[in-house]
C-alpha cells in the first residue's frame, strides 16, 4: 500500500467524485415503479384537541389514493414513538414521558405537528388534497416560555408542572459547603439559544412493502438505519425486524438530527403498506424548519467559587432545558448526561453540583444538535470562568492554565462522573495563544480604536466526551440501546476487500477515512478497499454515526476485524509455506516466515482461502471477518479555541476577525477531513454565537421558519480559519484517535461571546449577539 | 404552487390584454419574489403573463443628465454595465448589493419597483434620485409612486415600462443588510444635484420615503457630522425580529452619515 493513502495521509475524498458531479443518490433521487406520493397534515396551532377531520372532499380529488389519520394508525396497532434513555429523577424515580403517536391522534403540541398524511398520484395532488382537508380544532393557551411552563397548565395529562424530569449530577452539599468557603463567588446567567439544524438535505423517505413476502423497506435519510429498523420493530411495532430493512442512501448532512425516529418516515413506510404501493416524502425546507428536532434551549444560573489564590474550589449550575412538546429518541440524554458530566472542563473543581429541569413546551422537540449537551456544558463553564476573569481583573488565559488538571494527573476523575484519560491541556492553550499573539493585543486593540472599532479577544478551553461509551455505563445510566460498533471485514477472493461498518456517514467521509483505515492495517492499496454502511440489509448490526463516534468506536471495530483477518490469515500462510504458526510475520500486506524469504500475500491467502486445496483441516474456508467493539472509556478530545472580534460602535455589527482552533483529537487518520469538520464546526458554532436563533411568539408559531429570517452563517461570515493541533493518542483505542465532528461547535460560541464580551467592555450578551443587542449594550 | 395558465405575450399591449381577459392574472417578470410566493402557496394567480419576450421593456440608453433603464433589465445588468457605472455609479453599486448573483441573473428593476417590499435597494435610489417611472399611459413621479406596504400607485395591471434616473453631480447609497435575508434593513441613499440634495430612504418604513429633516440639514452643510442635530422620530417605523423601530431610526442616521462621508470622498 501506498504510504501516502495510509492512516495519516491527506486523501482525498473518494466519495466527492459523484457529490460535486451530482451523481449521489439521495433518497429524493430514489424512484420506484408505482410511486405514489406524500403529503402530511400539520396542525396549525401550538395547542390544541383535535375534534374533526373530515376529508371527503380531499379524497374525491383525482389522483388521491388516500387520507390516513393518526386514529386509523392507532386501529393498526402502531406504537408511540420511544425515547430512548430514561433519566431518573432526583428522588430516584423515572422521568415522566408522555406518550408520543407518530400522527398525533386526540391533540397537538406544536405548530407542524404531524397528525394526518395523504397519499396521492404526485406531490402537486398530495398538497392540494391536504388543504381540502377541513379540521376542527378546539384551540387551547399554548405554554410556550420556559419558564412559565412549570406554572401553567398541563401539556400532557400525565406530566405535572410539564416537567420531565428534575435531575442531578455531582455532590449538593459539598459544593454548597465549598460555595460557602470561597473567598469570591461569580455568578452569571445564561441563555443558551434554540437552534434549528438545517441539513443540506431535508429529511425524505421511500417507503416499500412486498405484499408477497411481508418485506417492508424503508430508504429514510438516517445517520443510523439500524437504530430505526429496532425502533420501528421493538416499539413501534411496524413490522419484525427480519421482515424489515432500512436503508440509508447517500445523505446530505444531519447534525444530529437525522439520529432521531421520527413521524414522517414511519407514516411513510405504514402508509405505503395500507396502499400496497410505494410512497415517497421528501421535506420541504418550511416542514424541516418547523418538524427536525431543534437544538439547545437552555436557561441557566452558574456559580463558580473562587479562593483567595484564585484557585476554583466549587461550581453550582442550574439549568431549565427546553425538550419541546414530546420526549424526541435522545432528548432526555442531551441536556443530562452528556451535559452535567462536562462540567468539571479543563479544570480541577473539586466540587461541583449540577441541577436540570427538563420542561416540555408547546414547541418543536429539542434533541441532540452538534456538540449535544456539551456546547451548552462548555459554554457554562467557559462563560463563567471569562467573568471571574474580569471580575477579578486577572488575565483570562492565565486564570485558565491555573486550574486546569495538568498533563501528570491523567487518568483524572471529576466530580461529575467521567474519567478523563489523557490530555495536555497547557499545550493546546499555549499553541493556541501563540498562534493569536496574545501579548499584542493591547496593540491590536489600540489599533482597531483608532479606527473607531473595538476588538476583543476571548478564549474556550473546551473538553468534550466522544465516542460514546462503554455500553454496561450508558445502559446502567438509563440508555436503551448498546453503545458499541460493528464491523466486518471481507477480503475477497481476489484480493480485494470489502468493509461493512454500522456508523454511518452522512457527509464526513467514511468510504475515505475508513478505507485508509483498512489498507493500511491490511497493507492494501487504498483503492482496493470498499466501504459499504448505511444499510440494514448488507451491514449486520450497527449504531450509526452521532457523538464524534465513528472513528474512536466503528474504526476501532474495523481494526479488531483487521486483527481476525491477519490471525486467520497467518494459520492458512504456515500451512502453505510449511511453518509453525508462530514464524508467521504480517507487514505490508505479506505474511513472511521469520528470517526467510518465503511469503504469500494477502491476496493470495484470500485465494487459497476461499479455493482451499492446499489448506489446513481444521479450518473454516473463507476470509471474512468481524467484530463487535465496545469502548472501555469516553474520549476527551480537548483543545484552546480563540476568537478576535472587532465591534462597530454605530451599528453594533460583530466582525470576527479571527479564528484559532488548536484541538487534541489524538491520532489523526486524514488531516484534510479533520480540518474540514473543523471548519463546520466552526462556522456552526459562529452562527450560534452570532446569527442563528429559533424564535416562537407568544403563540407557539415559528417566527424564524425560512433562511429570510433565520440567519445561517455564510463564507462572508467568517474569516479564514487557523487550526493546528495538539496530540495525546488515546490510550485505550486501537487508533488512538478521540473524535472529531463536533469540538467546532463546541468551542466556537464560547470564544465568540468572550470576544465580544471582551470588546464591550460589559458582563455579558446573550447570545446570539445580533447588531440591536450588541449596539444596545453599547448604549449602557 | 397552484396550476395556472402560462402566457408569453411578444407585445406590451398583448400583455395588457391578457391581463384583462385573465380572472386574476398577474405579470411575470425575474420571478425572484412572485414564483417563492407561488411555491409556497400564497399566491394562486390564474394567469400568469410571463414579460420576458416583450421588447418594449428592455435596453439602457444613456441621456443627458438621465439614464433611462427598461423595466426588464436585470440587477447584473444595472450593475455591469458600462455606461451606468461611469455616469450613475451609484445605481450600479446598488443593483450589485442586491441578493446573490443568482438573483441578480433573474431579478429585474421593473419587478423590484412594482413590489415595493420595505426592504427593498432600489425604491431608495427612485425617491433618493427623484426617479420618474413610465408605464404604458402615464409618467408616475418617484415621490409618489410609493404608497405603503407593497402598494404602489400602478393601478392594476398597470406595467412598468422603463424607469428614467436623473444624474447628480455626485451620489452615495449606505446599506445596513439584514443578517439573515440580506435585504435592507435600512438603506439610505444620499444625492447631491447641484446643493440640493436629496435622501432616499428604504427598509426602515412601510415603504420608501424621502427623509426631509436630513435633507434640510445637509442643505445647510453638506457634512456628516450636520445628521448628528437631526432627530429621525421612530414612529411609524418597521419593528420585527430583526430591528426595533428605535434601531432603525439610530440606523437611517448612521447610514445617512456614511454615504454623506462616501459622497464627499
Ligand atoms: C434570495 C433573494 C435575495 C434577495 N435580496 C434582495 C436584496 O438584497 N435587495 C432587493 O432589493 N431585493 C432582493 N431580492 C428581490 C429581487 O430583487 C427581486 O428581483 C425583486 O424583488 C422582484 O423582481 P423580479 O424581476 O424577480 O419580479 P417578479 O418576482 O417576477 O415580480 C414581482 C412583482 O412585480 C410585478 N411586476 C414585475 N414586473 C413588472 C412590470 N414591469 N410592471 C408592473 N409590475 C411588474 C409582478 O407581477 C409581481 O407582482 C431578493 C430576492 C431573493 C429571492
Amino acid at each position: 500500500m501506498a504510504k501516502e493513502q495510509g492512516i495519516g495521509a491527506a486523501v482525498k475524498r473518494k466519495e466527492d467524485l459523484r457529490f460535486i458531479t451530482g451523481s449521489g443518490r439521495y433518497t429524493d433521487d430514489l424512484n420506484q415503479p408505482g410511486q405514489l406520493y406524500a403529503a402530511f397534515l400539520r396542525s396549525p396551532y401550538a395547542r390544541a384537541d383535535i375534534l374533526d377531520i373530515r376529508s371527503e372532499e380531499a379524497e374525491a380529488l383525482e389522483g388521491v389514493v388516500a387520507v390516513l389519520t393518526g386514529v386509523q394508525m392507532a386501529e393498526d396497532g402502531l406504537g408511540d414513538l420511544p425515547c430512548g434513555w430514561q433519566v431518573k429523577q432526583k428522588d430516584g424515580s423515572d422521568m415522566v414521558s408522555a406518550p408520543h403517536p407518530p400522527l398525533a391522534v386526540q391533540a397537538v403540541n406544536y405548530v407542524g405537528e404531524p397528525y394526518g398524511i395523504v397519499v396521492a398520484d404526485s406531490i402537486a395532488t398530495a398538497l392540494q388534497a391536504a388543504e381540502l382537508v377541513t379540521t376542527e380544532f378546539r384551540e387551547l393557551d399554548p405554554i410556550v416560555d420556559l419558564v412559565l411552563a412549570t406554572d401553567s397548565e398541563r401539556i400532557h395529562a400525565d406530566v405535572a408542572r410539564n416537567l420531565a424530569y428534575d435531575w442531578e449530577l455531582g455532590d449538593a452539599e459539598a459544593t454548597d459547603a465549598a460555595m460557602q468557603r470561597a473567598a469570591h463567588v461569580t455568578r452569571i446567567e445564561i441563555t443558551n439559544n434554540r437552534l434549528i439544524p438545517n441539513a443540506m438535505e431535508p429529511r425524505a423517505a421511500l417507503g416499500i412493502y412486498e405484499a408477497a413476502t411481508e418485506e417492508h423497506t424503508l430508504y429514510t435519510t438516517s445517520q443510523n438505519p439500524h437504530l430505526e429498523r429496532l425502533v420501528l420493530s421493538a416499539f413501534v411495532q411496524i413490522a419484525p425486524e427480519h421482515k424489515l430493512r432500512v436503508i440509508a442512501p447517500d445523505v446530505g448532512g444531519g447534525f444530529g438530527s437525522k439520529i432521531f425516529i421520527y413521524a414522517e418516515e414511519t407514516a411513510v413506510l405504514w402508509a405505503a403498506r395500507r396502499v400496497g404501493r410505494p410512497v415517497k416524502w421528501t421535506a420541504s425546507r418550511s416542514e424541516a424548519f418547523l418538524a427536525d428536532a431543534h437544538g439547545r434551549d437552555h436557561l441557566t444560573t452558574v456559580e463558580l467559587g473562587l479562593d483567595a489564590q484564585n484557585n476554583f474550589v466549587a461550581l453550582r449550575v442550574s439549568t431549565r432545558a427546553n425538550l419541546g412538546a414530546y420526549l424526541s429518541t435522545f432528548g432526555s440524554s442531551v441536556p443530562t448526561y452528556l451535559y452535567g458530566t462536562l462540567m468539571a472542563g479543563q479544570y480541577r473543581t473539586p466540587n461541583i453540583h449540577v441541577e436540570v429541569s427538563g420542561v416540555y413546551t408547546n414547541t418543536s422537540p429539542v434533541d441532540a444538535y452538534r456538540g449535544a449537551g456539551r456546547p451548552e456544558a462548555t459554554y457554562v463553564v467557559e462563560r463563567v470562568v471569562e467573568t471571574a476573569a474580569r471580575e477579578l481583573g486577572v488575565d483570562p488565559a492565565d486564570l485558565r492554565r491555573k486550574n486546569m488538571i495538568p498533563p501528570d494527573a491523567f487518568p483524572y476523575e471529576t466530580p461529575v462522573a467521567l474519567v478523563y484519560d489523557t490530555g495536555n491541556y497547557e499545550a493546546s492553550l499555549d499553541k493556541a495563544l501563540a498562534l493569536a499573539d496574545y501579548v499584542a493585543i493591547a496593540e491590536r486593540k489600540a489599533e482597531a480604536a483608532g479606527r473607531g472599532k473595538r476588538r476583543g479577544i476571548g478564549l474556550a478551553c473546551y473538553i468534550e466526551a466522544c465516542g460514546l461509551a462503554p455500553s454496561k455505563l450508558a445502559i446502567a445510566l438509563g440508555a436503551g440501546v448498546g453503545l458499541y460498533e460493528s464491523g466486518e471485514i471481507r477480503v475477497n477472493p481476489t484480493g480485494n476487500v470489502t468493509v461493512f461498518t454500522g456508523s454511518h456517514s452522512h457527509g464526513q467521509g467514511h468510504e475515505t477515512t475508513f478505507a485508509q483505515v483498512v489498507a493500511d492495517r491490511l497493507g492494501v492499496e487504498f483503492d482496493a478497499v470498499e466501504v459499504v454502511h448505511g444499510d440494514t440489509g448488507r451491514v449486520e448490526f450497527g449504531l450509526g454515526t452521532y457523538g464524534s463516534r465513528s472513528i474512536a468506536v466503528g474504526g476501532s471495530a474495523l481494526c479488531r476485524a483487521a486483527d481476525k483477518i491477519i490471525a486467520k490469515g497467518s494459520r492458512i500462510a504456515a500451512h502453505m509455506l510449511e511453518a509453525e504458526l508462530e514464524d508467521i510475520d504480517f507487514a505490508d500486506g505479506q505474511f513472511q516466515v521469520r528470517d526467510s524469504n518465503r511469503s504469500l500475500s494477502l491476496g493470495e491467502v484470500a485465494f487459497a482461502s476461499y479455493v482451499p486445496a492446499d489448506y489446513p483441516e481444521d479450518l473454516e474456508p473463507g476470509l471474512s471477518e468481524k467484530a463487535f467493539y465496545d469502548p472501555e472509556n469516553f474520549t476527551y478530545p480537548a483543545g484552546t479555541h480563540i476568537a478576535e472580534v472587532e465591534v462597530d460602535v454605530d451599528t453594533g455589527v460583530v466582525e470576527l476577525v479571527s479564528f484559532i482552533a488548536v484541538d487534541d483529537f489524538g491520532h489523526v487518520i486524514n488531516p484534510m477531513i479533520v480540518e474540514g469538520q473543523v471548519h463546520g464546526g466552526v462556522v456552526q458554532g459562529v452562527g450560534q454565537a452570532l446569527l442563528e436563533h429559533g424564535i416562537y411568539d407568544d403563540q407557539g408559531q415559528l417566527q424564524t421558519g425560512s433562511y429570510m429570517d433565520y440567519c445561517m452563517p455564510r463564507a462572508d461570515d467568517v474569516p479564514d480559519l487557523v487550526v493546528d493541533a495538539t496530540v495525546t493518542p488515546c490510550p485505550h483505542n486501537p487508533l488512538g484517535v478521540k473524535g472529531c465532528g463536533e469540538a467546532g461547535a463546541i468551542g466556537a460560541p464560547a470564544a465568540v461571546i468572550n470576544a465580544v464580551v471582551d470588546a464591550l467592555g460589559t458582563n455579558d450578551i446573550s447570545m446570539p449577539a445580533t447588531p440591536e443587542k450588541v449596539w444596545r449594550a453599547l448604549q449602557g | 404552487m397552484y396550476p395556472f395558465n402560462y402566457h408569453r405575450p411578444q407585445s406590451a399591449d398583448d400583455a395588457l390584454a391578457l391581463f384583462k381577459a385573465a380572472e386574476d392574472g398577474i405579470y411575470l417578470a425575474g420571478g425572484q419574489t412572485l414564483l417563492p410566493t407561488m411555491k409556497q402557496r400564497l399566491a394562486a394567480p390564474t394567469d400568469l403573463i410571463d414579460l420576458c419576450n416583450v421588447p418594449d421593456l428592455r435596453g439602457i440608453e444613456l441621456e443627458t443628465q438621465a439614464v433611462s433603464v427598461g423595466a426588464l433589465t436585470l440587477h447584473s445588468e444595472v450593475a455591469g454595465h458600462e455606461g451606468i457605472r461611469s455616469a450613475l455609479p451609484v445605481l450600479s453599486s446598488l443593483a450589485g448589493e442586491i441578493g446573490d448573483s443568482q438573483v441578480r441573473n433573474r431579478g429585474t428593476l421593473g419587478g423590484s419597483v412594482a413590489n415595493s417590499d420595505p426592504a427593498a435597494d432600489y425604491p431608495a435610489a427612485i425617491v433618493g434620485l427623484g426617479a420618474t417611472i413610465h408605464t404604458m399611459d402615464r409618467s408616475i413621479e418617484g415621490d409618489d409612486f410609493f404608497k405603503d406596504l407593497f402598494e404602489t400607485a400602478l393601478n392594476p395591471g398597470e406595467l412598468i415600462t422603463r424607469i428614467c434616473f436623473p444624474v447628480p453631480e455626485r451620489a452615495a447609497y449606505q446599506k445596513f443588510p439584514n443578517p439573515a435575508s440580506r435585504y435592507a434593513i435600512v438603506g439610505v441613499l444620499v444625492a447631491d444635484f447641484s446643493g440640493e440634495i436629496r435622501v432616499g430612504v428604504t427598509g426602515a418604513g412601510p415603504c420608501a420615503f424621502r427623509a426631509s429633516g436630513i435633507e434640510q440639514v445637509l442643505n445647510a452643510d453638506l457634512s456628516p457630522e450636520s445628521i448628528d442635530a437631526v432627530e429621525v422620530p421612530e414612529s411609524g417605523f418597521n419593528n420585527d425580529l430583526h430591528a426595533s423601530a428605535i434601531y432603525r431610526a439610530h440606523l437611517v442616521k448612521v447610514m445617512a452619515k456614511r454615504a454623506v462621508a462616501d459622497l464627499l470622498n
